[in-house]
């Protein structure tokens, strides 16, 4: 409860705060919120612009209407007649899932990666560092799409790209500030009261690399959802037909002069989410350190 | 049950690396009494901080140490397993360290960082740990210790975290406390209260207290035992009355006269020439460089320490088995 309202108080972390929230309550209720299916087509109403109106089809409203009912498709319908705004709202789902999974995974494995080889020293950090050789060596886009052909798409095959991708980033970072640390004083005087390895690392040294973890993690939450978006807009991420901001995008580019809209929402929401993202972050991070909080 | 808590003999510790290995301490042998003070003296340099880490084997990488023979109540503590010896770290021997500024992790609420010692060596609920921490900090004479629990090491000024550190020492109520120069880095006015804060709980607690210093002064008032070290190697070892009244060594000699208060100050002995270059596995007497009184046979071969009187040794040529000074006018 403390560290919500410390993290309410600062207006930036605030606007991010509220973002990611609407993101995630949108994400969590897309069913309720969205006027209509996202994977329906509606050959009748391709290309829409915003505020347009249609007449429900009977297929929509089950019985056939006594008299004509409208539906408003508020941001519009794509080329295949489905609703914009309701493939924005499912989209929200993916997207988050996506970029948090990544983030963890990449979080985890790379800080592990790190805090070991920051450690130990010695064959751990010689192995590390080739490990993170090998996978800085490949451009990463070139690997996403080879891999990502070879796993044949998917959204786990996503994540798995993603996270290998990135991991580099906490390993590298984990270990230049553990290398600092583990000199510190305050590492010696916990070895000195009886305190093991596991627990050295754990409670005294992992804390400390918590607030560059954070920043490198809310970086990276935002760059994922943009890989993400980036690899199914190549057309190698997501099934075409899944909603995420990043197939509609794709979807879109073909009608960026006639119907702007189809590639304009899903770059509103794209910049919206990694904004809320960044700014949380930030806040995050500040949070983490003792010295900042009042 | 043998009167000495503490007993090592033949202490070596070498900076080990393939091509160029130095021996920084050599040979050093002591004993503590139980609820006994032992203040160990030597300039920066000396090994006096690497001996006392050498012992809860927390010697920075590269060192290595060995010891003919080492007893802590019974036990060697150099044979010990990896996890006897974190039983034995904080739990019966306990560190306090030079600078407060590091030794509390920035992150970290005092609290969990006294509780982090309790629930370590006593399985303390956190509850339980909590109620103690109190106790602990009250002990050491922080004020509203329930509220300062909660605070983050930055909130306290210097004294204040030596304090939490002397209390996170206690956590584990050790038997054997290392106080590692724990006023160096302290304003004067608070370097006196953490010495009497130290010397109150040894009284209340029957502590042993080792303490590593450089201040000659501080120890004629707190030390039953004064070890002098000089280049890795014990020169002179005495209670501290008979090394303040008739220091031995010609080394424990300047140092002392250094303090003298009476007389003009040009009067006092100078010590010449630096530490440095002092390799303890050189031969002949590590001090014969800096020493007025050196022969060929100090510079050739290292004296070994001599007992005179039954509690006091020294290591000098000069002295005579009575331990008179022979060479001295």
């Amino acid at each position: 409860m403390e560290v919500l309202t410390s993290l309410y108080r600062s207006p930036q972390t605030r606007s991010g705060l509220i973002l990611l929230t609407v993101v995630i309550i949108v994400a969590l209720a897309a069913p309720l919120l969205a006027p209509f299916s996202p994977v329906d087509v509606d050959p009748t109403a391709r290309l829409l612009p915003p505020l347009s109106r249609v007449a429900t089809s009977s297929t929509h409203s089950g019985a056939s209407a006594p008299h004509a009912e409208s539906a408003l498709h508020l941001l519009g319908t794509d080329s295949v007649g489905r609703d914009v705004l309701s493939r924005l709202i499912y989209g929200s789902r993916l997207s988050l899932t996506v970029g948090f999974l990544a983030v963890l995974i990449s979080a985890v494995f790379g800080s592990l990666v790190g805090c070991l080889s920051g450690y130990w020293g010695g064959w751990v950090e010689a192995l590390s560092a080739w490990l993170i050789d090998v996978q800085l060596s490949f451009p990463f886009l070139l690997l996403a799409i080879f891999l990502l052909g070879a796993l044949g798409g998917g959204t786990l095959a996503v994540v798995f790209v993603l996270a290998l991708g990135t991991w580099v980033n906490y390993a590298r970072i984990v270990r230049a500030q553990v290398l600092s640390i583990k000199n510190q004083g305050y590492v010696e005087a916990a070895h000195a009261t009886g305190a093991g390895t596991l627990r050295v690392l754990l409670v005294h040294i992992l804390p400390n690399t918590l607030s560059p973890i954070c920043v490198v993690a809310s970086f990276s939450m935002a760059l994922a959802i943009l890989t993400e978006a980036g690899l199914s807009f190549l057309g190698v991420g997501l099934d075409p037909s899944t909603p995420s901001w990043g197939t509609m995008l794709n979807d879109g580019r073909d009608y960026l002069l006639t119907a702007w809209w189809i590639a304009t929402m899903p770059g509103i929401a794209i910049g919206l989410t990694v904004l809320g993202v960044t700014l949380f972050g930030e806040g995050l991070r500040e949070l983490l350190d003792p010295r900042g909080v009042r | 049950m043998s009167p000495s808590i503490l007993d090592v003999e033949g202490l070596s510790v070498a900076f080990d690396r393939p091509g160029h290995g130095k021996q920084v301490v050599t040979n050093v042998s002591f004993k503590v009494d139980r609820g006994e003070a032992l203040g160990i003296v030597g300039e920066s340099g000396s090994g006096k901080t690497l001996t006392m880490l050498s012992l809860l084997r927390l010697l920075p990488r590269g060192f290595v140490a060995r010891a003919l023979r080492s007893s802590f109540d019974g036990r060697d503590l150099f044979s010990l397993s990896p996890a006897a010896l974190l039983e034995i770290r904080g739990r019966e021997i306990a560190v306090v360290f030079q600078d407060p500024l590091t030794a509390l992790n920035p992150v970290l609420t005092i609290g969990r960082q006294i509780t982090e010692v309790l629930r370590r060596h006593f399985r303390s609920s956190a509850a339980e740990a909590e109620r103690r921490a109190v106790e602990l900090l009250a002990n050491v004479g922080i004020p509203d210790p329930t509220l300062r629990l909660r605070q983050y090491p930055h909130e306290f000024s210097g004294g204040m975290r030596q304090r939490v550190t002397i209390a996170m020492a206690l956590a584990g109520e050790p038997r054997l406390l290392i106080a590692d120069e724990p006023t160096t880095a302290l304003d004067v006015t608070v370097q006196a209260e953490i010495v009497s804060l130290i010397q109150r709980l040894q009284r209340e607690k029957g502590l042993t207290v080792i303490w590593v210093t450089h201040d000659l002064a501080l120890l004629a008032r707190i030390a039953d035992r004064v070890l002098v070290m000089y280049a890795g190697r014990v020169v002179e070892d005495a209670p501290v009355g008979k090394l303040f009244a008739a220091p031995r060594h010609p080394y424990a000699r300047t140092l002392l006269g250094s303090i003298r208060q009476d007389g003009p100050r040009r009067n006092r002995p100078k010590l010449l020439g630096s530490l440095a270059a002092a390799d303890a596995g050189a031969v002949g007497c590590p001090f014969a460089p800096r020493c007025a009184e050196a022969s060929d046979q100090c510079r050739s071969v290292a004296p070994a320490l001599k007992v005179f009187g039954g509690d006091t040794r020294a290591a000098c040529w000069a002295l005579d088995d009575a331990g008179a000074r022979g060479a001295d006018s």
